[in-house]
């Protein structure tokens, strides 16, 4: 029972960790059709960032620094490398994404030599509590309502608030929405700081209860939150927190099996196999809407 | 109508000469130093020069496969990696001789194949001499093709859900099957098979084919010239195939799907034929890097390596094969060897120490690069135009002769407009006979070729 609940309970805040990411993949897909690549690598580079801030500056500081230079991150990253491809074919944008994950993977390694790098302890977040008997830290508890809560106040943003209607419009068209005096520009970018910030904050979250970042540690996170944005119907938020708590529960579930089944290698291939059903079975996700072709 | 049918014979036939002279300078580079041991260090075995041409003749295979796929029936799938692991898998597993078998699956105790390829014609050709040779070189062959088939056999079966997505969908789907077949070919309980998440090891590599004495110094290399030849083969096959009606039909599916399904292309065959070559020769081009890094693991075939042969198609320029080997190349000289110097610490003689420069600058510089290319050259280093082998070939040579004939004519002028070429055509025909409106033809697009480089 004891490790039924530390399986759930860390399964819950896995997904929390992947529904932050998911939401600005989700975000961008549903304005850009694009599959930002690069974001899991932002979010890779905050965790890096967050090493390095708290070596010289105290945490309170730190952690807005890590969000604010992550912003400024994703969106210079927008205005370099995707922003002159605004008419090229959907394949070139994919292309330059990739080209940007491959480089902020390279830069990661020169910057920290390639060795795993250990995320320093946060104070009340890395601290142990008890919960129905089981060890576990804060930010496990905390995860799932911070993202709860973050959630809340993005979805009154888009629902409520001028820019939301903007992005809104600017996902169900392109170009009419241009046509409608909507600065294309300003939302895109307003996408991805917004994708960028909640990246920044999943970082902190996900590093503090893993023991070590490498160069390559954004990449798989980055993949599994697409994949959760997919399952949710791309382009709905809510869909892409649903698709990450149970991709996260899944995930854990797999690795917590009895270690004689010897099946915890799969706890990425399941990620990617519920994909591939998805797309099958349902390609417009749980909540997303059918998109049709007009010849 | 019969000209240019002839020409087109002797364009094949002139690719294949140009294509046998560069595996003979290969032969040629490799064995200067056994014959002039006095050669420079750059053409020495151990030269990087060598690592370079071998890793460069493996993924300029893997990148045309790729390039079959995403440039010439805009399929976007980033499932390359995984097929490149079946075929890695396939051959290490056949290949590994029976004596070695113990040695490599010793944490579970022996493999559940009992004997290899090689151990298999070896019963046959001998085991000693030159039927061992042949016993190796059949065992490898055979290995190859079925690793290729293995690769295909999969690829059909991913193809079947998978090939109805579209563009982006179907780049993440293949990716996550990739992901899949790694996880799949890590697993402890396959491990009498795939050796677990351990490497397999001990099969023949490339260096298996250096000719040795009795005493075991080398005669003869051909460490470089199996990949060289293996790719030019394949590479050679999948040129044909673009260029037959399957690969118009692939070129149509490109360019526009509805149009081409109204003109009485089936979309689905079409992609599955193309999904399916692409991968098995990927399969290959797995199996011939294992045979390059001597060994197989499932670990090496991450979705970086796929990113990775991505790039240099783009960099080649997507929907050219020339291109993409081209690109390869360059991509595989500059990453091994020419920015090099990028990683290690330099101190001028006056104490200056160059900033910047320590372990991992290159690939920083390298992806700087790379992003450079795709933002600002997206056709990349040859658009969709090829070189044309035969043309480079024999091209030089014949406009050579056109100016020579020209010269005596005196008359002419090469760089006549298309409209009026055929009077010159005609002075020229009397001192060359046959192709000389060919010649003036390639004369023109080789210049305008050589005015786009520039």
């Amino acid at each position: 029972m004891e490790y039924v609940i530390s399986v759930l309970l860390s399964g819950i805040s896995v997904g929390g960790q992947y529904a932050l990411i998911a939401i600005g993949y989700t975000l961008v897909y549903g304005i850009l059709r694009l599959i930002n690549f690069a974001h899991g690598d932002v979010f890779m580079v905050a965790g890096l960032m967050g090493i390095y801030f708290t070596a010289v500056l105290p945490i309170t500081l730190s952690i807005p620094l890590v969000i604010l230079v992550t912003v400024a991150l994703g969106f210079a990253i927008e205005r370099v490398a995707y922003k002159p491809l605004r008419d090229a074919p959907r394949m070139s944008v994919m292309i330059s994404a990739i080209g940007v994950s491959y480089l902020l993977q390279n830069s990661a390694t020169y910057v920290t030599g390639g060795q795993p790098m250990t995320y320093p302890k946060i104070p009340f977040l890395s601290n142990t509590i008890n919960v129905a008997g089981t060890q576990t830290k804060w930010v496990v508890i905390l995860t799932p309502f911070l993202v709860l809560a973050l959630v809340f106040v993005l979805t009154q943003l888009i629902d409520r608030t001028k820019i939301g209607m903007a992005m809104r419009a600017v996902s169900k068209d392109f170009e009419t929405s241009r046509l409608m005096g909507i600065k294309i520009n300003s939302v895109i970018s307003t996408t991805f700081i917004i994708g960028s910030a909640l990246a920044a904050v999943g970082s902190v979250l996900f590093f503090t209860n893993y023991p070590a970042i490498t160069p390559m540690a954004g990449a798989m996170p980055g993949l599994k939150a697409f994949v959760a944005a997919v399952f949710g119907g791309i382009g709905s938020i809510p869909g892409a927190v649903i698709g990450a708590f149970l991709i996260g529960i899944c995930e854990t579930i797999i690795k917590g099996l009895p270690s004689a089944w010897d099946v915890s290698v799969f706890s990425d291939a399941f990620t990617f196999a519920l994909l591939i059903i998805i797309l099958i079975f349902k390609p417009q996700g749980l909540f997303g809407e059918a998109a049709t072709d007009k010849v | 109508m019969k000209q240019s049918n002839t020409t087109g014979i002797s364009r094949k036939l002139s690719a294949m000469i140009s294509i046998g002279v560069l595996l003979l300078l290969v032969i040629l580079l490799e064995n200067l130093s056994t014959f002039f041991p006095g050669v420079p260090q750059v053409l020495q075995p151990t030269s990087p020069l060598f690592t370079v041409l071998k890793k460069g003749a493996v993924y300029s295979l893997v990148a045309v496969t790729m390039n079959l796929l995403n440039g010439f029936t805009g399929l976007f799938s980033l499932g390359q990696a995984g097929f490149m692991l079946l075929g890695a898998y396939t051959y290490a597993i056949l290949t590994v001789p029976a004596a070695m078998k113990e040695q490599v699956y010793y944490l579970f105790g022996g493999c559940a194949f009992e004997s290899s390829l090689v151990d298999l014609f070896g019963a046959v050709f001998g085991t000693s001499g030159p039927g061992r040779a042949v016993a190796m070189i059949l065992g490898v062959i055979l290995a190859l093709i079925l690793a290729g088939c293995v690769a295909g056999f999969f690829a059909f079966l991913i193809g079947l859900p998978v090939l109805r997505l579209k563009s982006d969908y179907l780049a993440i789907a293949t990716l996550g099957f990739a992901e899949i077949l790694r996880a799949i070919f890590q697993w402890q309980k396959l491990g009498p098979v795939t050796n677990g998440a351990n490497m397999i090891k001990g099969f023949p590599t490339f260096s298996s084919f250096n000719i040795t004495d009795g005493s075991g110094r080398v005669i003869l290399r051909l460490s470089t010239f199996i990949p060289f030849l293996v790719s030019s083969i394949c590479i050679l096959l999948i040129v044909l195939l673009i260029n037959s009606s399957y690969g118009r039909a692939f070129k149509s599916i490109r360019d526009d799907e509805i149009a081409s399904e109204a003109m009485g292309i089936s979309l689905s065959k079409h992609k599955m034929i193309s999904f399916v070559i692409s991968s098995f020769f990927a399969g290959i081009g797995g199996g011939l890097f294992a045979m390059y890094v001597a060994n197989a693991q499932a670990k090496a075939f991450t979705s970086t390596m796929t990113y990775e042969i991505l790039l240099i198609v783009v960099v080649g320029g997507i929907g050219s094969v020339s291109g993409s080997v081209i690109a390869t190349f360059l991509y595989v000289a500059c990453s091994e060897w020419w920015l090099r110097f990028l990683d290690s610490e330099i101190v001028l003689k006056s104490g200056f120490k160059v900033p910047l420069l320590r372990n991992g600058f290159r690939m920083v510089v390298f992806s700087i690069v790379i992003m450079v290319i795709v933002l600002f050259f997206s056709q990349g280093i040859m658009g969709d135009r090829e070189i044309n082998i035969g043309a480079l070939f024999s091209g030089g040579s014949r406009r050579k002769k056109a100016a020579a004939a020209a010269g005596s004519a005196g008359t002419v002028d090469i760089s006549v407009s298309a409209a009026d070429k055929t009077a010159p055509a005609k002075e020229i025909s009397a001192g060359e006979g046959g192709s000389a409106d060919e010649n003036l033809k390639e004369t023109v697009n080789d210049a305008a070729q050589d005015e786009v480089k520039k």
